[in-house]
Protein backbone atom coordinates (compact mmCIF):
# COMPACT_ATOMS: atom_id res chain seq x y z
CA UNK A 1 0.00 0.00 0.00
CA UNK A 2 1.61 3.20 -1.24
CA UNK A 3 0.43 5.63 1.42
CA UNK A 4 1.44 3.39 4.30
CA UNK A 5 5.05 4.56 4.63
CA UNK A 6 4.13 8.20 5.08
CA UNK A 7 1.28 7.35 7.43
CA UNK A 8 3.48 5.03 9.46
CA UNK A 9 6.13 7.72 9.83
CA UNK A 10 3.51 10.14 11.14
CA UNK A 11 2.10 7.58 13.56
CA UNK A 12 5.55 6.73 14.88
CA UNK A 13 6.24 10.42 15.39
CA UNK A 14 3.17 10.56 17.63
CA UNK A 15 0.97 12.47 15.16
CA UNK A 16 -2.43 12.43 16.88
CA UNK A 17 -4.40 13.56 13.85
CA UNK A 18 -2.97 10.64 11.85
CA UNK A 19 -3.93 8.19 14.58
CA UNK A 20 -7.41 9.65 14.92
CA UNK A 21 -7.90 9.34 11.16
CA UNK A 22 -6.75 5.72 11.32
CA UNK A 23 -9.29 4.99 14.05
CA UNK A 24 -12.03 6.80 12.14
CA UNK A 25 -11.24 4.75 9.06
CA UNK A 26 -11.04 1.30 10.62
CA UNK A 27 -12.77 1.19 14.00
CA UNK A 28 -16.29 0.32 12.84
CA UNK A 29 -15.01 -2.23 10.35
CA UNK A 30 -12.88 -3.85 13.07
CA UNK A 31 -15.94 -4.09 15.27
CA UNK A 32 -17.86 -5.76 12.47
CA UNK A 33 -15.08 -8.27 11.86
CA UNK A 34 -14.63 -8.89 15.60
CA UNK A 35 -18.30 -9.79 15.87
CA UNK A 36 -17.72 -12.68 13.49
CA UNK A 37 -15.45 -14.30 16.09
CA UNK A 38 -16.99 -13.53 19.47
CA UNK A 39 -20.56 -14.02 20.63
CA UNK A 40 -21.46 -10.60 22.02
CA UNK A 41 -21.02 -6.94 21.03
CA UNK A 42 -19.42 -6.23 24.42
CA UNK A 43 -16.72 -8.83 23.79
CA UNK A 44 -16.19 -7.43 20.33
CA UNK A 45 -15.69 -3.97 21.83
CA UNK A 46 -13.07 -5.41 24.21
CA UNK A 47 -11.26 -7.14 21.41
CA UNK A 48 -11.21 -4.01 19.26
CA UNK A 49 -9.90 -1.93 22.14
CA UNK A 50 -7.15 -4.49 22.83
CA UNK A 51 -6.33 -4.43 19.14
CA UNK A 52 -5.88 -0.67 19.06
CA UNK A 53 -3.66 -0.76 22.13
CA UNK A 54 -1.56 -3.49 20.52
CA UNK A 55 -1.35 -1.39 17.35
CA UNK A 56 -0.13 1.64 19.30
CA UNK A 57 2.47 -0.47 21.13
CA UNK A 58 3.49 -2.32 18.01
CA UNK A 59 4.00 0.65 15.67
CA UNK A 60 7.75 0.69 16.17
CA UNK A 61 8.24 -3.01 15.59
CA UNK A 62 5.85 -3.32 12.61
CA UNK A 63 8.04 -4.30 9.68
CA UNK A 64 5.75 -3.33 6.86
CA UNK A 65 5.75 -6.75 5.21
CA UNK A 66 2.01 -6.49 4.87
CA UNK A 67 -0.13 -3.40 4.52
CA UNK A 68 -0.96 -1.51 7.68
CA UNK A 69 -4.58 -2.59 7.33
CA UNK A 70 -3.69 -6.27 6.98
CA UNK A 71 -1.46 -6.00 10.03
CA UNK A 72 -4.22 -4.41 12.11
CA UNK A 73 -6.77 -6.99 10.96
CA UNK A 74 -4.38 -9.83 11.75
CA UNK A 75 -3.88 -8.53 15.28
CA UNK A 76 -7.65 -8.33 15.61
CA UNK A 77 -8.20 -11.87 14.33
CA UNK A 78 -5.58 -13.29 16.71
CA UNK A 79 -6.96 -11.43 19.72
CA UNK A 80 -10.51 -12.35 18.83
CA UNK A 81 -9.66 -16.02 18.51
CA UNK A 82 -7.82 -16.02 21.81
CA UNK A 83 -10.83 -14.44 23.40
CA UNK A 84 -13.28 -16.78 21.72
CA UNK A 85 -11.24 -19.75 22.95
CA UNK A 86 -11.37 -18.39 26.46
CA UNK A 87 -15.12 -18.08 26.12
CA UNK A 88 -15.16 -21.72 25.01
CA UNK A 89 -16.93 -20.77 21.83
CA UNK A 90 -14.00 -21.69 19.69
CA UNK A 91 -14.45 -23.73 16.55
CA UNK A 92 -11.48 -24.93 14.58
CA UNK A 93 -11.41 -22.23 11.99
CA UNK A 94 -10.35 -23.99 8.86
CA UNK A 95 -12.62 -26.94 9.51
CA UNK A 96 -14.76 -26.84 6.43
CA UNK A 97 -17.72 -29.15 6.52
CA UNK A 98 -17.61 -31.99 4.04
CA UNK A 99 -18.25 -31.22 0.46
CA UNK A 100 -21.89 -30.29 0.63
CA UNK A 101 -23.52 -28.81 -2.46
CA UNK A 102 -24.20 -25.07 -2.30
CA UNK A 103 -27.61 -25.45 -3.95
CA UNK A 104 -30.21 -27.97 -2.77
CA UNK A 105 -29.67 -31.05 -5.00
CA UNK A 106 -33.46 -31.41 -5.28
CA UNK A 107 -33.43 -28.32 -7.49
CA UNK A 108 -31.78 -30.37 -10.26
CA UNK A 109 -33.15 -33.25 -12.30
CA UNK A 110 -31.32 -36.48 -13.11
CA UNK A 111 -29.73 -34.76 -16.10
CA UNK A 112 -28.16 -32.14 -13.79
CA UNK A 113 -30.28 -29.30 -15.15
CA UNK A 114 -32.64 -27.11 -13.15
CA UNK A 115 -35.98 -28.88 -12.76
CA UNK A 116 -37.62 -25.51 -13.14
CA UNK A 117 -36.08 -22.05 -13.43
CA UNK A 118 -34.47 -21.17 -10.06
CA UNK A 119 -36.09 -18.31 -8.10
CA UNK A 120 -34.60 -14.89 -8.76
CA UNK A 121 -33.77 -12.21 -6.25
CA UNK A 122 -35.09 -8.74 -6.96
CA UNK A 123 -32.22 -6.96 -8.65
CA UNK A 124 -32.25 -3.38 -9.82
CA UNK A 125 -31.49 -3.49 -13.55
CA UNK A 126 -29.62 -0.18 -13.48
CA UNK A 127 -27.23 -0.86 -10.63
CA UNK A 128 -27.27 -4.68 -10.71
CA UNK A 129 -27.67 -4.49 -6.93
CA UNK A 130 -30.41 -5.97 -4.79
CA UNK A 131 -33.46 -3.82 -4.29
CA UNK A 132 -33.81 -1.90 -1.04
CA UNK A 133 -36.04 -4.37 0.71
CA UNK A 134 -33.63 -7.24 0.22
CA UNK A 135 -30.64 -5.10 1.11
CA UNK A 136 -32.29 -4.38 4.45
CA UNK A 137 -32.00 -8.11 5.23
CA UNK A 138 -28.47 -8.67 3.99
CA UNK A 139 -26.67 -8.26 7.30
CA UNK A 140 -29.19 -10.52 9.04
CA UNK A 141 -28.46 -13.19 6.46
CA UNK A 142 -24.71 -12.80 7.03
CA UNK A 143 -25.18 -13.04 10.80
CA UNK A 144 -26.88 -16.42 10.44
CA UNK A 145 -23.83 -17.94 8.75
CA UNK A 146 -21.34 -20.19 10.56
CA UNK A 147 -18.35 -18.29 11.95
CA UNK A 148 -15.83 -19.06 9.22
CA UNK A 149 -18.23 -18.04 6.45
CA UNK A 150 -19.19 -14.90 8.34
CA UNK A 151 -15.56 -13.90 8.71
CA UNK A 152 -14.64 -14.50 5.08
CA UNK A 153 -17.70 -12.87 3.51
CA UNK A 154 -17.42 -9.92 5.88
CA UNK A 155 -13.80 -9.33 4.96
CA UNK A 156 -14.16 -9.96 1.25
CA UNK A 157 -17.55 -8.51 0.38
CA UNK A 158 -18.35 -5.98 3.10
CA UNK A 159 -14.86 -4.68 3.90
CA UNK A 160 -13.57 -5.22 0.36
CA UNK A 161 -10.37 -6.98 1.40
CA UNK A 162 -8.34 -8.75 -1.28
CA UNK A 163 -8.13 -12.57 -1.24
CA UNK A 164 -4.46 -12.57 -0.14
CA UNK A 165 -5.33 -10.22 2.68
CA UNK A 166 -8.07 -12.54 3.93
CA UNK A 167 -5.69 -15.51 3.82
CA UNK A 168 -3.10 -13.59 5.85
CA UNK A 169 -5.59 -12.32 8.39
CA UNK A 170 -7.38 -15.61 8.94
CA UNK A 171 -4.42 -17.91 8.36
CA UNK A 172 -6.16 -19.99 5.70
CA UNK A 173 -5.12 -21.08 2.22
CA UNK A 174 -6.35 -19.35 -0.91
CA UNK A 175 -8.33 -22.44 -1.87
CA UNK A 176 -10.10 -22.55 1.49
CA UNK A 177 -10.79 -18.85 1.31
CA UNK A 178 -12.55 -19.31 -2.03
CA UNK A 179 -14.54 -22.37 -0.97
CA UNK A 180 -15.75 -20.61 2.16
CA UNK A 181 -16.65 -17.46 0.23
CA UNK A 182 -18.50 -19.57 -2.33
CA UNK A 183 -20.65 -21.25 0.28
CA UNK A 184 -21.24 -18.04 2.17
CA UNK A 185 -22.55 -16.15 -0.88
CA UNK A 186 -24.75 -19.07 -1.90
CA UNK A 187 -26.21 -19.28 1.59
CA UNK A 188 -26.89 -15.56 1.76
CA UNK A 189 -28.69 -15.78 -1.57
CA UNK A 190 -30.68 -18.79 -0.34
CA UNK A 191 -31.64 -16.90 2.83
CA UNK A 192 -33.03 -14.02 0.76
CA UNK A 193 -35.04 -16.16 -1.68
CA UNK A 194 -38.03 -16.71 0.66
CA UNK A 195 -38.39 -12.94 1.08
CA UNK A 196 -38.91 -12.59 -2.65
CA UNK A 197 -41.34 -15.48 -2.81
CA UNK A 198 -43.42 -14.02 0.00
CA UNK A 199 -43.65 -10.58 -1.56
CA UNK A 200 -44.35 -11.90 -5.06
CA UNK B 1 -5.53 -35.88 -39.50
CA UNK B 2 -5.95 -32.26 -38.55
CA UNK B 3 -9.66 -32.65 -38.70
CA UNK B 4 -9.65 -35.62 -36.36
CA UNK B 5 -7.55 -33.78 -33.82
CA UNK B 6 -9.77 -30.76 -33.85
CA UNK B 7 -12.83 -32.80 -33.28
CA UNK B 8 -11.25 -34.52 -30.37
CA UNK B 9 -10.14 -31.22 -28.93
CA UNK B 10 -13.54 -29.61 -29.31
CA UNK B 11 -15.27 -32.54 -27.76
CA UNK B 12 -15.60 -31.33 -24.18
CA UNK B 13 -18.55 -32.34 -22.09
CA UNK B 14 -21.00 -29.51 -21.84
CA UNK B 15 -21.53 -28.18 -18.35
CA UNK B 16 -24.82 -28.85 -16.60
CA UNK B 17 -26.53 -26.50 -14.15
CA UNK B 18 -25.57 -28.55 -11.09
CA UNK B 19 -21.88 -28.08 -11.95
CA UNK B 20 -22.33 -24.47 -13.02
CA UNK B 21 -23.49 -23.28 -9.59
CA UNK B 22 -20.36 -24.77 -7.98
CA UNK B 23 -18.05 -22.87 -10.34
CA UNK B 24 -19.62 -19.44 -9.93
CA UNK B 25 -17.13 -18.12 -7.39
CA UNK B 26 -14.07 -19.44 -9.22
CA UNK B 27 -15.44 -17.75 -12.34
CA UNK B 28 -16.05 -14.41 -10.60
CA UNK B 29 -12.59 -14.60 -9.02
CA UNK B 30 -10.98 -15.21 -12.40
CA UNK B 31 -9.67 -18.57 -11.22
CA UNK B 32 -11.13 -20.90 -13.84
CA UNK B 33 -8.60 -22.37 -16.28
CA UNK B 34 -9.30 -21.34 -19.88
CA UNK B 35 -11.05 -24.58 -20.90
CA UNK B 36 -13.30 -24.52 -17.87
CA UNK B 37 -14.08 -20.87 -18.42
CA UNK B 38 -15.10 -21.62 -22.00
CA UNK B 39 -17.43 -24.41 -20.82
CA UNK B 40 -18.83 -22.11 -18.16
CA UNK B 41 -19.48 -19.28 -20.60
CA UNK B 42 -20.97 -21.60 -23.21
CA UNK B 43 -23.46 -22.85 -20.65
CA UNK B 44 -24.14 -19.32 -19.42
CA UNK B 45 -25.03 -18.25 -22.96
CA UNK B 46 -27.70 -20.90 -23.33
CA UNK B 47 -29.20 -21.23 -19.84
CA UNK B 48 -31.50 -18.54 -18.44
CA UNK B 49 -31.68 -20.23 -15.05
CA UNK B 50 -27.91 -20.16 -14.57
CA UNK B 51 -27.64 -16.66 -15.97
CA UNK B 52 -30.11 -15.57 -13.30
CA UNK B 53 -28.29 -17.48 -10.59
CA UNK B 54 -24.99 -15.82 -11.48
CA UNK B 55 -26.66 -12.39 -11.55
CA UNK B 56 -28.08 -13.08 -8.06
CA UNK B 57 -24.67 -13.99 -6.65
CA UNK B 58 -23.14 -10.90 -8.25
CA UNK B 59 -25.92 -8.77 -6.78
CA UNK B 60 -25.37 -10.29 -3.31
CA UNK B 61 -21.63 -9.60 -3.40
CA UNK B 62 -22.08 -6.12 -4.89
CA UNK B 63 -24.77 -5.16 -2.40
CA UNK B 64 -22.72 -6.32 0.58
CA UNK B 65 -20.00 -3.94 -0.62
CA UNK B 66 -22.55 -1.11 -0.35
CA UNK B 67 -23.51 -1.85 3.25
CA UNK B 68 -22.74 1.43 5.02
CA UNK B 69 -20.12 1.41 7.76
CA UNK B 70 -21.23 3.42 10.77
CA UNK B 71 -18.83 6.20 11.79
CA UNK B 72 -16.52 5.51 14.74
CA UNK B 73 -18.14 6.92 17.82
CA UNK B 74 -16.74 10.08 19.30
CA UNK B 75 -16.22 8.68 22.81
CA UNK B 76 -14.21 5.75 21.46
CA UNK B 77 -12.04 8.07 19.41
CA UNK B 78 -11.39 10.19 22.48
CA UNK B 79 -10.39 7.20 24.62
CA UNK B 80 -8.09 5.85 21.94
CA UNK B 81 -6.51 9.21 21.31
CA UNK B 82 -5.69 9.49 25.00
CA UNK B 83 -4.20 6.01 24.96
CA UNK B 84 -2.13 6.93 21.90
CA UNK B 85 -0.86 10.06 23.63
CA UNK B 86 0.12 8.22 26.80
CA UNK B 87 1.61 5.12 25.24
CA UNK B 88 3.61 7.00 22.62
CA UNK B 89 5.08 9.31 25.25
CA UNK B 90 6.19 6.58 27.59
Amino acid sequence: MGGDDALLARLRAGDEAAFDALVAQHDAVLRRVARTFVPTPALADDVVQETWLAVIRGLDSFEGRSSLRTWIFTILANRARTRAAREARNLPFSAIEPDTPTVDPAAFGDDGRWRSAPPRLDVDPESNLLTGELRAHLLDAVEQLPANMRAVITLRDIVGARPEEVCDVLGITDGNQRVILHRARARVRAALVPLVEVSA
Amino acid sequence: MRFWRRRRHDHVDPLVCREFVELVTDYLEGRLPATERARFEAHLAECDGCEGYLADIRAVAGSLREVPTPPADAATREVLLNAFRELRES
